[in-house]
């Protein structure tokens, strides 16, 4: 049995090149042809914040909780936009991973184990990207990091995880059910306005303060928005309630692979 | 020798469910109604040992490529199972998921990953890739730029950069020119001779008798017949034509490669059958060899009175240009005053100067030097045939004129 496992864990070894190679062309396959690249991937959550910044600024300023900083409305809008743009790129290469590398899954035999290591590969990159770049706004806006950011990378491996393991999920019933796909972006539209992001829990009325408590993606928001913002420290069974919801997703994922593996590349 | 491939019991269906419903219970291992299973392949038992080059034929649909995904890992068996004992290499139809953005040695990099080698190892494999495929500058330019040929240099430098201990190769060879077709053809052969095992699919007669020790015939998702190529081929060429009698009596059209012969006539004289025969052995011949001696023999009957006859023919390249033809006015042979009933048997027996290609003949039956002022009976396609090079050293064309060489070196004046 651990032979076995052993032979396993050196045959994956041996395909650690293939790895980095595939996601370094799936981030490169994404931008090809454009002379600006990756950066593309930055301005869309940007423009998000600077639309929402000058609409809104005026509004919401007042109705956040007290800080220290004059920015803090900029800053509650990119900590959640963080968190949500992690979480749903996440879930689209998950989503789009056996589709998209489908003629590879059809011609070439390689570890298929592989592939959500590539998808977390590739989310983690688009991620620190985006990441790096609100670094350098806060510190131009003078919000400097402090001990509590540490919690930072932790929480981003956790939402890269929680995003990927429901995409993965997703990724595999849309080989058969191609509708996921059409319908997965809709779904995520309202999901974005049913989360705390562009406005803040205390805004609304108690009644429905209630609701968010069902949907997780709200406790990964104000996760990054208390330590990011407000420079504390999340509340950590909420975090850990998110582990334990993406590592059932990871093993339903892996569960509904291994019933459906005889027929996958046949749906390619 | 040991057995590299052992397939047990293989099958392979394609499920289909009457709606998602149904799929999605079989997700949850509920109990499915109404499941049906088509199956491609079923029951197939066979071994492959080490060093052997096997070819694969059947009709299209009769599960041969699913057959080779399965063995080379991308289709995953319904039933039974394959024991791989060595690294397995395949070339399935076109492309190893390239990405058509990237340039040649950037896909011939991850190609090369793929394999599971390491960065050095594939970066070291990369410059061989590049020579081999002889694509030139456009090595270093997107794949999507390339034509289909271009494409296929790349896929097969690639994958065989490294010698695998089993190569699959499906259809490959009949893509790309001629020039690259016979470099791969090589390439496969000095792997086979360094000890690769080969599983091939091809329709190409030829190259299955060149290559191959042992032939499986697929029919409808099981194995009918495996044994000499030469047997299995016949037998196989034998069943398509029988195929086509019982559709329509007309043999020529379920001619393997799509051809359709015509033949045409006025019908005093027709020509029955047309036979290649090997001159010494008196046996047909379907691939001859450079250098070998030939027969070609017509039978010819008459039904009505004919004042006078001419049988000619012409023997065609792959394109149908004319290589040689000649007839029995040209060769004072002909004949007159014929009565129905009469048969006719000509042997025109000839040595087989040609070039390596497939080749026909078409045969006619007609009166003077020409079959324009009454033609009897024209055959086209009435046989063909392939030339392969077996002794005779490497040569171009489609014409074998062997030279005697005689070389005078003189000493230069080199002052």
């Amino acid at each position: 049995m651990t032979d076995r496992l052993f032979a396993v864990a050196r045959y994956w070894w041996s395909y650690r090149y293939f790895v980095r190679s595939a996601i370094r062309n799936d981030l490169k396959a994404r931008y090809a042809r454009s002379k600006l690249g990756l950066l593309w991937a930055l301005v869309q959550p940007l423009a998000m914040v600077l639309i929402y910044t000058l609409i809104l600024s005026h509004l919401m300023a007042a109705k956040l909780p007290a800080t220290s900083t004059v920015y803090a409305y900029p800053i509650y809008l990119m900590s959640g936009m963080l968190a949500w743009t992690l979480f749903s790129e996440s879930l689209a290469r998950g989503l789009g991973i056996f589709v998209e590398q489908g003629e590879l899954i059809k011609k070439v035999a390689f570890p298929r184990a592989l592939l959500p290591i590539i998808a977390f590969g590739s989310a983690s990159i688009n991620g620190l990207a985006l990441l790096s770049m609100m670094l350098v706004v806060f510190l131009f806006l003078g919000h400097w990091p402090t001990l509590h950011s540490l919690w930072v990378p932790a929480m981003f491996v956790l939402t890269v995880w929680f995003g990927l393991s429901i995409g993965l999920l997703l990724g595999l019933m849309n080989v058969f059910f191609r509708d996921i796909n059409q319908a997965v972006p809709v779904i995520l539209q309202f999901l974005f306005w049913l989360t705390p992001i562009v406005y803040a829990v205390p805004m609304l009325p108690v009644e429905y303060h209630g609701y968010f408590d069902w949907n997780p993606v709200a406790k990964l928001t104000a996760a990054f928005q208390e330590v990011i913002l407000y420079q504390g420290n999340p509340a950590e069974w909420h975090l850990l309630m998110i582990a334990g919801i993406a590592l059932l997703f990871t093993a339903l994922s892996a569960g509904l692979y291994l019933r459906v593996r005889h027929e996958l590349a046949d749906h390619l | 020798m040991s057995v590299l491939i052992s397939v047990e019991n293989l099958g392979k269906a394609f499920r289909s469910y009457p709606n998602a419903r149904q799929r999605i219970k079989s997700w949850l291992g509920l109990p499915t109604h109404n499941v049906q299973d088509v199956w491609v392949l079923r029951h197939l038992n066979f071994e492959v040992y080490s060093g052997e080059a096997v070819g694969l034929i059947g009709e299209n649909g009769a599960g041969k490529s699913t057959l080779l995904k399965m063995i080379a890992g991308t289709l995953a068996p319904t039933e039974g199972q394959i024991q791989l004992f060595g690294e397995v290499r395949a070339i399935l139809e076109l492309g190893m998921g390239f990405n058509g953005e990237f340039t040649g040695r950037e896909n011939a990099r991850h190609g090369l990953s793929m394999m599971g080698l390491s960065a050095e190892e594939a970066e070291a494999l990369v410059p061989e890739v590049e020579a081999f495929a002889e694509v030139g500058e456009y090595f270093d330019r997107p794949l999507r730029t390339y034509s289909s040929g271009m494409q296929m240099r790349v896929t097969f430098a690639v994958a065989t950069a490294r010698r695998p201990q089993v190569l699959i190769v499906d259809e490959a060879l009949a893509v790309g020119d001629a020039y690259f077709q016979h470099k791969s053809f090589e390439k496969i052969r000095e792997m086979q001779q360094a000890g690769t095992t080969l599983l091939i699919v091809s329709h190409d007669r030829g190259a299955i008798q060149r290559i191959c020790d042992r032939v499986i015939l697929l029919e409808n998702g099981q194995i009918s017949r495996e044994g000499e190529p030469e047997a299995i081929m016949d037998y196989y060429n034998a069943m398509l034509a029988n195929k086509g009698n019982e559709r329509h009596s007309v043999e020529s059209e379920m001619r393997e490669d799509g051809r359709v012969a015509t033949t045409s006539g006025t019908g005093e004289a027709e020509i029955t059958t047309v036979e290649l025969r090997d001159a010494d052995e008196g046996t047909p011949v379907e691939v001859a060899t450079v250098g070998q001696t030939l027969e070609l023999v017509v039978t010819v009957a008459i039904h009505e009175p004919v004042e006078e006859l001419v049988i000619g023919y012409v023997i065609k390249d792959r394109l149908r240009q004319d290589v040689f033809g000649t007839n029995t006015h040209y060769l004072k042979a002909v004949r007159s005053d014929l009565k129905p009933g009469q048969t006719l048997n000509y042997r025109f027996r000839f040595p087989c100067h040609l070039g390596e290609g497939s080749y026909s003949f078409s045969v006619a039956a007609h009166a003077d030097d020409t079959h324009v002022r009454q033609n009897y009976h024209w055959r086209d396609l009435a046989c063909t045939f392939e030339v392969v090079n077996a002794q005779q050293d490497r040569f171009l064309g489609v014409a074998w004129l062997p030279p005697a060489l005689s070389i005078e070196q003189n000493h230069g004046d080199s002052q």
